[in-house]
């Protein structure tokens, strides 16, 4: 990583977050990206950091860090279960934020705080923007704030230099596209299928096609995710897309294995796993 | 929806809204996963063309007469006002619709719709049962495949309702998550949606949810505030009623009588929640007084919540009001001061219910019967009033709790 700081003018501009430093890199080294989605405080806000850790030894390049909420409409029940345990955990956005904190000691792993709109309401807008980038996060999706409301948030989280990211759909028509890649930065998160988070056994057939439509809508980079689970998922979505998001995955991990003092070893390896999938694949 | 109904005055501010965005001032709105904003915007491309179309109308007016039974009649209850000693009191008999309450309105609407969107199967949730049976009793009748999504709780509170869409044809889906309530059937509804939208129409069954639900739920339920109001003016000689009171769960039956009312500046309105077993944060579903301005499920209104953002359980011994958010336009209407909402204990519900048995030889549903309970409250001392009553559905699915708060009738 450190041979590609010299060739990454995009990255030298002050300003730059490590997200979007992050896909610079990506691209000056040609390499695909792959996001980690884990849900903060499962198996409990005390392991967070810890299982971040095992996801950046195994190659992840970006963390996303779910905020548990009582009602996810658009997770399946994988990530339904785990947000249950965080919650009844103790978890809250306070608990991320300080997780957050804690990380920055150690890694400076790329990392995009990910919620449902309600718990970041009600801790405020100007204030979450504030908390999360003194606790070092790089940026937001919130999954239920749609960019027609969406104007006070994106302004409270510009003010600090901290990416918003929006997501696209197989639906998403392509004006509303381009919209929604200009209110994002850092990248566009891509949903690969319909219906809610949770690993599927194929890539769906939507996949593809959403990841080129994109393309013609927007320069910023591009990751896929929903449904992604396996290295043949990511062998497939390598030759399109920027980055692929794995959740689901690495939170079935997280249930099976949640007492094992080894967790963050495990998710490593299905890091790893994955990180072959996506690697030594020309770009289409 | 009748034609024999005479102008409405205009509030135009009311009238107008929801805004382009399905906005109600601040609230209401549309905050969904990103796939379905597009199958919103086609429900309601479709939902906006059918409402100005006489054929949507003329089949709407049809079904709504034949199938469900009505008008339905405004019903003066003498011997309750009479023994209240004040107000006259009227009750809307939504109660005498075919399924037993107002939610086949919406559910006629709903599903020509979907026949003219060209989906093949319909999903719903339910929390008391009444909204499944309504989309089930409509499923049978359009020939759709249904699926009614029913927390376990609610299942087993309304054993009989779970009974009756099946046998209806209906596929009741329990849900095992969260509270196991209303709450967590719409959610998993809205997860089936997501996934199925190209074949399937999502028939939710309260003003709630992401836009266009909370306009197109009002404007079909306001079938009934239409008519009560050009009832009770036939007989007042053009003088509007002084008070309307309904209860509020998703806020349905309340909208649906109060917005034809709206500019009738001279007439109050008041909602009822449900004030449960307590003021404590879960013992009640009183949305107005102990929640806050947030989103759930797919709207911005007042919402039962803990301080770090979570959905707060809740309680209602009526499982139709026991929901945790509440339809975006009554916290409008409540910002703005129009309609003032209140709350009412399982305790008074019950005892309310009991009495319009007694009296009235009528058994309300535990829902209605949270309205019941308001009038009995306002009734004494208001000489001279008239108070019409949203009696928003019957009672026969709630006899099984009427019996376990009443042993000694059992006796
Ligand atoms: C008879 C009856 N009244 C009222 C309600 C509450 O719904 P809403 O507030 O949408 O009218 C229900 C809901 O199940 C009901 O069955």
């Amino acid at each position: 990583m450190s041979a590609a700081a010299s060739i990454e003018p995009a990255a030298a501009n002050l300003g730059a977050t490590r997200i979007e430093r992050a896909f610079a890199r990506l691209q000056a080294e040609r390499r695909r990206g792959l996001i980690a989605y884990i849900t903060a405080g499962d198996p409990s806000p005390a392991r967070t950091v810890e299982l971040i850790l095992g996801l950046e030894r195994g190659g992840a390049d970006i963390i996303e860090l779910g905020v548990p909420f009582s009602d996810p409409i658009a997770d399946g029940p994988v990530i339904q279960r785990a947000s249950d345990r965080a919650l009844k955990a103790g978890t809250t956005v306070k608990t991320v934020l300080r997780s957050i904190r804690d990380l920055r000691r150690r890694s400076a792993m790329p990392l995009l705080v990910f919620s449902y709109l309600n718990p970041i309401l009600r801790y405020g807008f100007e204030r979450f923007a504030e908390d999360a980038a003194a606790a070092g996060a790089d940026g937001a999706l919130l999954t239920d704030l749609n960019i027609e409301e969406a104007e006070p948030y994106v302004a409270a989280m510009r003010k600090r230099n901290l990416d918003c990211v929006f997501l696209a759909s197989q639906t998403t028509g392509d004006k509303r596209l381009a919209e929604i890649a200009s209110l994002s930065s850092g990248f566009v998160y891509l949903v690969s299928t319909a219906g809610v988070t949770g690993a599927r056994e194929t890539l769906s057939s939507s996949a593809l096609p959403l990841i080129q439509r994109a393309r013609r809508q927007t320069n910023l980079p591009l990751a896929i995710g929903f449904g992604l689970s396996k290295r043949e998922h990511m062998q497939a979505v390598a030759p399109y897309a920027d980055a692929a998001v794995v959740g689901s995955a690495f939170m079935r991990v997280v249930e099976r294995h949640g007492e094992d003092a080894g967790l963050g070893e495990r998710l490593a390896s299905l890091a790893r796993d994955l990180k072959q999938g996506l690697a030594a694949v020309s770009r289409k | 929806m009748t034609s024999s109904v005479s102008p409405l005055s205009t509030d135009l501010a009311a009238r107008k809204l929801p805004d382009s965005l399905g906005r109600f001032g601040a609230y209401g709105g549309r905050y969904v996963p990103e796939i379905l904003v597009e199958p919103l915007d086609r429900l309601e491309a479709f939902y906006r063309e059918a409402k100005d179309d006489p054929d949507f109308q003329a089949e709407m007016r049809e079904l709504l007469r034949q199938f469900a039974g009505r008008a339905t009649p405004l019903y003066h209850a003498k011997r309750l006002s009479e023994h209240l000693g004040g107000a006259a009191i009227y009750l809307k008999r939504e109660d005498l619709l075919h399924t037993g309450a107002h939610k086949i309105n919406n559910c006629l609407g709903q599903a020509i719709l979907a026949r003219r969107m060209g989906k093949s199967r319909i999903i719903a949730e339910t929390g008391a049962g009444q909204h499944g049976v309504a989309a089930a009793t409509v499923c049978a009748l359009f020939g759709f495949p249904c699926t009614v999504y029913m927390g376990l709780e609610d299942m087993r509170r309304q054993a009989l309702n779970v009974f009756r869409m099946r046998l209806l044809g209906a596929e009741v889906a329990g849900v095992d998550t969260g509270s196991r309530t209303l709450k967590d059937a719409i959610s998993e509804a809205m997860r089936d949606w997501a996934a199925n939208f190209e074949t399937t129409h999502y028939l939710l069954g309260s003003a709630l949810g992401p836009h266009p639900y909370p306009l197109m739920v009002r404007d079909f339920q306001s079938v009934i505030g239409v008519e009560a109001r050009a009832q009770y003016l036939a007989i007042s000689n053009g003088k509007p009623p002084d008070l309307l009171i309904a209860c509020v769960g998703g806020g349905s039956n309340a909208i649906g009588l109060f917005h034809p009312f709206l500019g009738d500046e001279s007439v109050r309105m008041v909602g009822v929640e449900a004030g449960g077993r307590g003021a404590g944060l879960g013992d009640h579903a009183a949305r107005f007084t102990g929640g806050l301005p947030g989103v759930l499920q797919g709207t911005r209104s007042y919402v039962l919540q803990d301080d770090d953002g979570q959905i707060a359980p809740t309680h209602s011994v009526s499982a139709g009001l026991d929901y945790a958010s509440v339809g975006p336009e009554h916290a409008w209407l409540r910002d703005r001061g129009r309609v003032a909402y209140t709350s009412c204990s399982d305790g008074d519900a019950i005892a309310a219910a009991r009495m319009l048995s007694r009296l009235e030889g009528i058994i309300p549903a535990l829902e209605s019967a949270h309205a019941v309970a308001e009038a009995v409250k306002r009734a004494p001392g208001a000489q001279g009033q008239t108070f019409i009553v949203n009696l928003s559905g019957r009672g026969d699915k709630d006899i099984g709790i009427f019996r376990e708060n009443m042993p000694e009738l059992d006796a």
